[in-house]
């Protein structure tokens, strides 16, 4: 995207409601295409801010892989892990045929 | 006397330790004045009296066997984000309406073995996107000092709960400010640690890299009290420092002089509310007259703030909140097929700021705007963090408004996302740059509502920024005052 281009040109919101797996009814549609483009306007203002050999900050507090030692921990047990599925059986989450 | 409610979490503790009152004395009066006030104020979402009622029972019974706890049997209470065994965690979504949480968080873990008493849970924000409580699917909470205005937000029930005197103390959630704002509009004090002081294991996340727990509370002691409590490295969140344990109130007591606190010109030079301005400048002079040396800071990077956080913020959201899907916890909406069932779960469970904030992360780090949004975003995230580097080399610590406004009217900034969003530009610059801050009350608008100062300082200087709010307040009496709620 070159800097020149509206920060908003390229955006479909139904199209990124997709990939966010979001259904959106048409008036939601319709309005946050308008508010996104205006809160993407805005955020285009970092294009004024001089970034040149700046490293991307990722984390607050900057830290190394944490490693353990190998060890068997207690964890959530299954029941207390099967406890809110919307539908289980066995010790299985249910869901609905993925294969036809 | 001043009634049981009034007391502050430390003032409460040394009430029990005298034997002036117990567990369940406490929790009873304070439960009263819940059914007598809160129905005005909306502070709670969830309470269970019968639980917490034979957790003061036990407190008691322990102190009766000589044992000790820094909290034992004083009530706490929650917001309602925080993993909490049995209890629900709505998270104020419908996504979570009807799930219990089959764990205890580590900070509950924690507070329950000083032996607090885990009192009710806090309204919120949903997932923590907001700045008033009127994203809750379950309805607002209410400013105590003027019902008509928004107690802030995330955390506003929490701020409004401290300062109704509906809870001794409590524990929220700050990422973008959500625990210092909602404090300064409702004059209570509130502290942002530095990331990773305090575990996020069992706390549902917002966004991770920015996410950080802390207290709500009547004074800055009590703020420190509940650090000593929650503050401390945990094997179940990486992200968790492994630092000496500090006693967070080593610092209280100690006067100004020999400090350097910097004013940064950019935070009082913003469109802000004139009123605030005044209120913290003059609040500034009184940290000079305890000694401190007032010194004028550049940061010029704070016009980037809200931008860079809107973007990491609802970047890393996006992710986490992938999560619910209505597999494995949550609403499942009825469908023949899984894309079907994600589509409609995600609809019918998350409110319209979640969804605007899902969409804005997703796009920002999908193919083709990845580098233009994202990546640039997180370099002008090491920008600002070397804004505040830079200043940290000359100053102790800063000190600026909380916020650029005092609370502001229901619906005043609802249709408005923008508007809404330039409330955290104070207070998201501290969450990207991984310092600490904390917000004291530091008088009033015209308008009667509280104004708050922030003291910001570096990675893991709580201890300074506790020293200087616990000396601006002892100074002043902005903190002992109460709103006069009717009935």
């Amino acid at each position: 995207m070159s800097d020149s281009t509206k920060a908003s040109a390229g955006f479909d919101v139904a199209y990124v409601a997709r990939l966010a797996r979001l259904h959106l009814e048409e008036g939601e549609r319709a309005q946050l295409q308008t508010q996104l483009e205006q809160i993407l306007e805005y955020v285009d203002e970092l294009k004024a801010a001089d970034v040149e050999g700046l490293a991307p900050m990722v984390q607050a507090v900057e830290t190394e892989n944490i490693l353990r030692s190998d060890e068997v921990m207690p964890g959530l047990d299954r029941d207390a892990a099967l406890s809110n599925a919307p539908e289980h059986r066995l010790d299985l989450f249910i869901v609905p045929r993925i294969l036809e | 006397m001043a009634t049981l409610t009034e007391l502050t979490l430390g003032d409460a503790v040394r009430l029990l330790n005298e034997g002036g009152t117990t567990a369940v004395g406490l929790l009873e009066s304070l439960l009263s004045r819940i059914d007598r006030h809160d129905g005005a104020i909306g502070a709670y979402r969830f309470l269970d009296r019968e639980d917490a009622l034979q957790q003061a029972r036990e407190a008691d019974a322990r102190r009766a066997r000589g044992e000790a706890g820094a909290l034992l049997g004083v009530p706490v209470s929650v917001k309602d984000l925080f993993n909490v065994k049995g209890q629900p965690c709505t998270c104020g979504s419908r996504m979570l309406e009807n799930y219990r949480a089959p764990f205890d968080a580590t900070v509950i873990a924690r507070l329950r073995a000083a032996g607090a008493v885990i009192v009710g849970r806090l309204n919120m924000d949903e997932f923590a996107m907001g700045s008033s409580t009127e994203n809750s699917a379950w309805g607002p909470s209410r400013n105590p000092w003027n019902t008509e205005y928004v107690p802030g937000g995330s955390s506003g029930g929490n701020a409004a709960a401290v300062a109704a005197d509906l809870a001794f103390a409590s524990l929220g959630t700050d990422t973008g400010g959500s625990i210092r704002q909602p404090a300064s509009f409702c004059g209570c004090v509130g502290l942002k640690p530095t990331y990773g002081r305090v575990s996020r294991y069992g706390v549902v996340a917002y966004a991770s890299s920015l996410d950080q727990v802390g207290p709500v509370t009547k004074d800055v002691r009590d703020a420190a009290l509940l650090m000593n409590v929650i503050a401390g490295v945990d094997p179940r969140d990486s992200t968790s420092l492994d630092v000496p344990a500090t006693d967070f109130t080593a610092t209280l007591g100690r006067d100004l002089r020999g400090l350097r606190l910097g004013m940064p010109a950019e935070y009082f030079d913003v469109a802000m509310d004139p009123e605030v301005s005044r209120t913290v400048r003059a609040a500034i002079e009184v940290c000079r007259s305890l000694g401190a040396e007032i010194v004028p800071v550049r940061l010029p990077q704070t016009r980037f703030a809200i931008p860079t956080y809107y973007v990491i913020a609802t970047a890393e959201a996006s992710a986490n909140l992938a999560r619910f899907d209505g597999v494995r916890y949550g609403l499942r909406a009825k469908a023949d097929d899984p894309l079907e069932m994600y589509e409609r779960t995600r609809s019918q469970g998350f409110g319209a700021e979640v969804k605007r904030r899902i969409i804005l992360g997703t796009y920002v780090l999908s193919s083709g705007y990845y580098d233009a949004y994202y990546l640039r975003a997180q370099k002008v995230r090491r920008w600002i963090r070397k804004g505040f580097d830079e200043v940290f080399h000359s100053c102790d610590a800063l000190l600026t408004p909380t916020a650029p406004t005092t609370s502001f009217r229901f619906g005043e900034k609802s249709a408005d996302p923008l508007q809404m969003y330039l409330s955290d530009i104070f207070t998201a610059t501290v969450n990207l740059a991984g310092g600490c801050a904390i917000s004291v009350p530091c008088g009033f608008s015209s308008a009667g509502m509280p104004v708050g100062m922030q003291v910001i300082g570096p990675a893991l200087a709580e201890g300074t920024i506790l020293q200087v709010a616990h000396a601006y307040e002892q100074a002043t009496d902005w903190h002992t005052r109460r709103p006069q709620l009717k009935g």
